[in-house]
């Protein structure tokens, strides 16, 4: 028990380093990428949680979070770079 | 509910490097030094905790799980943070003031 209390402590301390980022941070692109990061953290939260309940759907919350967090840190780039978004 | 032992020590390391990267995100003082501190330190982690997770499940639909995510956070997350340097590059976010070189700037001057 005392193993899942550290674990997601660190987890939650890396979440609020990633939210202090959110928050401070001087550029867009700063944002974009703590929200690129946030989202592996929570992905590694939900197996832990997963691991945690021995319930199986919380590793298909993280695939899920995994393949949203790519796809908008994909569109948060293209829009960074100035491009439209059907080229 | 219980972790063994191997699935213990995989787990701390990723927790380590998951640490250290956040960390380094919040002390690096430019966007392409904590891209480069924080990126690969929280892929490493995340990797080593579905490692984790792999090993304590056994061989079972959660440990297949694990594995499909984490080639996929192997695929996607640099191709993600290339992406992302890539277009703040575009978008001219500055280096830091004592960086002492930029080759990509220099790639470019060569080719004009």
């Amino acid at each position: 028990m005392i193993i899942y209390i550290i674990i997601f402590t660190f987890l939650m301390i890396s979440c609020f380093f990633c939210l202090y980022r959110i928050g401070v941070g001087p550029t867009a692109p700063d944002r974009s990428v703590a929200m690129d990061i946030l989202g592996i953290v929570i992905v590694c939260f939900c197996a832990t949680i997963g691991l945690y309940t021995g319930k199986e759907y919380f590793l298909d919350l993280a695939l899920a979070w995994a393949l949203l967090s790519f796809i908008g840190g994909i569109a948060l780039a293209k829009f960074l770079e100035g491009r439209k978004y059907d080229d | 509910m219980t972790i063994s032992i191997v699935a213990q020590i995989f787990i701390f390391i990723g927790l380590a490097f998951i640490f250290l990267g956040c960390l380094g995100f919040i002390r690096f003082p430019d966007l392409y030094n904590r891209l480069q501190g924080a990126t690969k330190c929280v892929t490493l982690g995340a990797c080593s905790i579905m490692i984790g997770v792999i090993v304590n499940s056994g061989l079972t639909a959660m440990s297949g799980k694990a594995f499909m995510c984490m080639v996929f956070i192997i695929l996607t997350s640099p191709t993600g943070a290339h992406a992302l340097a890539k277009g703040s590059y575009a978008a001219n976010v500055k280096l830091w003031y004592k960086s002492v070189c930029d080759k990509y700037a220099e790639k470019f001057q060569g080719k004009d």
